[in-house]
């Protein structure tokens, strides 16, 4: 196994020798994958991971009074710790496992929506939040009587601060949900001034965090957060695995979302009692195997290190923009101060799955469509843009073949 | 040099996407829906006039969609003019096989004029945009207010 030394600085080819998918051809080309944002390619550390626990450590969770159930314990447990130590929790009890980012948010919105929140206060998202963090407030609201405010963003990409503000000023917000960083338009938003506005106007936030913690360190206690969401899949472990932490005293004081097997203490016909967190909220076998992945794509991650991941795609980001936005035709989407590795774009008298598929035809897979994200684009006055987005593996090089197959494409249409 | 693009964005299709000649809202139409695709967000309305003997006069469209919709919006519009709803009921059923499978059957003048689609079939994630048009129509037909590809 390659050995990666922390640095600032990504030795690219040992990393990309570790992602066997690379070596594989679209059409007789060599895979150009710039569609992370939607999904991150899987390191050999984390298919080993997986497979090994199926051959050679595998059993329920949490109840087994056998070798083989203390060992799987041991090994998916050991990921909460991992989980904890990545984000900074203080407390690895606050470290809640949910099959995605989707699922941390409709458990927030389910059980700090209807248990904590009472009619009449309000939610604040962004206008430029993924479905997932729109749809389950629009049913809290419908269900309970919570009315929802969308704060607005600049023709840039970014937040508007004052806006944001402003809708906090009748005190009846009780949180704000806002992503860290748009998949769409790749800007961050400004996490720490966000969590210090709403906590002065008396509102817990949410935070989701399904890009930013791809690309740069996420401390929730230095961001003041409450609670902080992200899936395991696109930060390079298996699908079916997400993580919810929140402030352990916020997990105590809401009820439970799903009910079932291994989140009771004990169950009477009368009345049953829950577990401690987190497992109040892990009803169900777990997601044992993608749990045991998602520590292996942490450790990957870890090695590697957030200094030179940022780096990495700071540089990456930057000649995509010149490069890309120096074609003649194309729009880039979004021009945050503040952004990362997800860049949206638009090519003159072209639809963007037309572009999209053309450049899958050169061997690109680039993402396009609305992003899951259709209120930021009609905000934007689109349709559709095409999306390149970028993870340790990508390369400089690879950002030249999708600017030279842009241009490409555009010949094809002009 | 764009031998590569052409097995599915043959001339016709890039013409036909560029320059639609029915894509226009028609004056006057007694059937018209709108079709949906959720997942890209493609729109395509369509607007249908027959004549007294029950045949389609004119076809027409407004879309919102990449060049495979509405080149085959457009083609539809012009393959339907003089054709029975019942007629055109069954043009749909190939139409639809034709972009799933690539099949097209020998003697029929309209998918003559549409085999330029039939390369779809090829590309999963684009059959509903070849399609979508086409389940508007029968919406429109059927005196729905409209489809979706899903």
């Amino acid at each position: 196994m390659n050995v990666i030394h922390r640095a600032t600085t990504l030795d690219s080819a040992a990393i990309r020798a570790q992602f066997p998918i690379l070596n594989e051809t679209i059409r007789g080309k060599q895979l150009v994958f710039l569609d992370s944002a939607a999904s991150a390619q899987k390191p050999r550390a984390v298919i080993d991971a997986m497979v090994h626990a199926m051959e050679h450590q595998y059993a329920n969770v949490h109840r087994g009074l056998h070798w083989m159930s203390e060992r799987t314990t041991e090994a998916y447990e050991g990921t909460r710790d991992l989980v904890a130590s990545l984000i900074n929790a203080r407390d690895r009890h606050e470290i809640v496992f949910t099959g995605n980012s989707t699922g941390a948010i409709n458990l927030v919105a389910y059980s700090y929506g209807r248990g904590v929140l009472t009619r009449g206060q309000a939610v604040v998202i962004s206008a430029m939040e993924h479905h997932s963090n729109i749809v389950p407030w629009q049913l809290l609201r419908d269900a309970h009587g919570i009315e929802l405010r969308v704060a607005p963003i600049s023709d840039a990409g970014e937040l508007d601060l004052a806006a944001f503000e402003d809708l906090l000023r009748d005190g009846k917000v009780g949180l704000v949900s806002i992503t860290h960083m748009s998949n769409v338009l790749g800007s961050y938003t400004p996490a720490e001034r966000i969590a210090a506005l709403a906590h002065a106007y008396g509102a817990k936030v949410l935070f989701d965090g399904s890009q930013a913690i791809v690309h740069r360190r996420v401390d929730v206690q230095a961001l003041d957060a409450d609670f902080y969401a992200f899936t395991g899949h696109k930060l390079y472990g298996p699908t079916g695995i997400g993580v919810l932490w929140a402030r352990r005293e916020l997990l105590e004081a809401m009820p439970p979302f799903l009910g079932g097997g291994d989140m009771i203490s004990s169950v009477t016909y009368e009345r049953s009692t829950w577990a401690q967190v987190p497992h109040k909220f892990e009803a169900g076998t777990p997601a044992i195997l993608e749990g045991i992945g998602l520590g292996a794509a942490i450790r990957f991650v870890e090695a590697i290190g957030y200094d030179a991941i940022s780096a990495h795609e700071a540089s990456l980001t930057d000649h995509a923009l010149s490069r890309i936005g120096a074609i003649d035709g194309v729009t880039v989407i979004g021009r945050a101060q503040d952004r990362g590795g997800v860049i949206s774009f638009t090519l003159a008298g072209a639809h963007a799955h037309d572009v999209a598929t053309l450049l899958d035809r050169q061997g690109i897979a680039v993402r396009a469509g609305h992003h899951c994200a259709e209120p930021l684009m009609r905000r934007l006055g689109l349709d559709s843009t095409a999306r390149a987005s970028f993870g340790v593996y990508t390369t400089h090089d690879e950002i030249d073949m999708l600017a030279d197959a842009l241009i490409r494409v555009r010949e094809f249409f002009a | 040099m764009f031998d590569d693009f052409r097995d599915l964005y043959q001339e016709i299709i890039l013409d036909h996407g560029r320059k639609p000649r029915h894509g226009t809202r028609l004056a006057a139409f007694d059937a018209t829906a709108k079709g949906d695709n959720p997942m890209c967000g493609d729109r395509v309305q369509v607007f249908v006039r027959h004549d007294a003997d029950g045949h389609v006069a004119e076809a027409g469209f407004e879309a919102r969609g990449c060049a495979i919709s509405v080149a085959s919006a457009d083609l539809m519009a012009e393959v339907v003019a003089g054709r029975t709803d019942a007629d055109i009921r069954v043009l749909v059923g190939k139409f639809r096989d034709m972009a799933r499978t690539g099949a097209t059957p020998e003697g029929d003048a309209a998918i003559e004029r549409l085999r330029p689609l039939a390369g779809v079939h090829e590309f999963p994630s684009r059959v509903k945009c070849a399609t979508l048009p086409w389940h508007a129509l029968l919406a429109a037909l059927d005196g729905q207010g409209g489809a979706s590809s899903e």
